[in-house]
């Protein structure tokens, strides 16, 4: 570990404002690559289930 | 193409949607767990574990993202053209749905490389931004993945959308090396390579080694992000195929 403290590790000598910010916007855009397919695949199944019900109700 | 059997048997697999759905939902749990175990190691470890550079103190870790995203936007757009051009050889759909999945995973990187290498440069240039050779580059690259997504998104026939994209990824192609070679063509601020694959880092290993752990993670991610993107494109394309439709029936 290279900080001593809890509040150094958040400080990084000034630089924490960078750096942390640069990690926040690092991972939002890692998780969100991985959540919108996801919610992509939920609306897509959605949408063709519904479609093959209204295709075998007008049978 | 009668009676040539030169290219192996996985090539036509590769080219039937059903298989390559089937094929990447048993690979995806597996690079799922590699991408998550590996990306939460080098983030503690490059935040918490790796010593601080001598002259840049702490902003330097910043390189622990900066350097995988940047790596990982031109790998994806290499993949992205070389799908494109498979697709516009021998006609496979699926290498058009790679090429299709790939550009908004590459977009959204290479915006990532471009704002941590902003928020990197002003504590160390003392500048968000310059015109520099490498910047530049990585900017038309960000361009370029915008075009291909516009013009997918412009097109209405698959196959006429999937061909201009393929078109215009080739032609960009030549960006890749100008971005690879930009720190030692032109004598700019950016600085040079800080990985090569012939000769030995310039850093301590206890610097190099979570920037290798978090350079394959980010490709495990890619590599989970595409299958889901590539999947959801099957499911749509073949939407009126019988084996969707026993799919989206059976759940």
């Amino acid at each position: 570990m290279q900080f001593e403290t809890i509040s150094e590790f958040i400080k990084m000598d000034g630089h924490g404002l960078y750096v942390w910010l640069s990690y926040a916007i690092g991972v939002s855009i890692l998780i969100g690559n991985l959540i919108l397919p996801l919610f992509t695949r939920k609306e897509l199944i959605k949408n063709l289930a519904r479609r093959l019900r209204r295709e075998n109700n007008a049978q | 193409m009668a009676g040539s059997n030169w290219l192996p048997r996985w090539f036509y697999q590769l080219a039937s949607p059903r298989w390559c759905y089937d094929i990447t939902g048993k690979l995806l749990p597996g690079f799922l767990i590699a991408a998550v175990l590996l990306l939460v190691a080098g983030l503690v470890w490059a935040l918490a574990f790796a010593p601080p550079d001598y002259q840049q103190g702490n902003s330097f870790r910043i390189m622990y993202i900066h350097v995988p995203s940047a790596i990982l936007a031109q790998s994806c757009y290499m993949l992205m053209a070389i799908a494109g051009a498979v697709g516009l050889i021998w006609k496979i759909k699926v290498a058009d749905m790679v090429a299709f999945a790939c550009a908004p995973i590459g977009a959204s990187i290479a915006v990532m490389a471009l704002a941590t290498g902003a928020i990197w440069g002003k504590p160390t240039w003392g500048s968000w931004w310059v015109w520099d050779a490498r910047l530049t580059s990585m900017l038309i690259l960000l361009f370029l993945y915008m075009g291909v997504m516009a013009l997918y998104a412009a097109m209405d026939n698959e196959t006429t959308a999937a061909k201009a994209a393929s078109v215009l990824s080739l032609v960009g192609l030549v960006n890749i090396p100008i971005i690879k070679y930009s720190v030692e063509w032109w004598n700019t601020l950016h600085q040079p390579a800080t990985f090569t694959l012939t000769e030995k880092p310039a850093m301590p290993v206890e610097m190099w080694l979570p920037l290798l752990v978090m350079v394959l993670g980010f490709y495990c991610f890619f590599g989970v992000s595409l299958m889901l993107r590539l999947r959801n494109e099957i499911i749509r394309r073949e939407r009126r195929s019988g084996w969707v439709r026993e799919l989206i029936t059976s759940r």
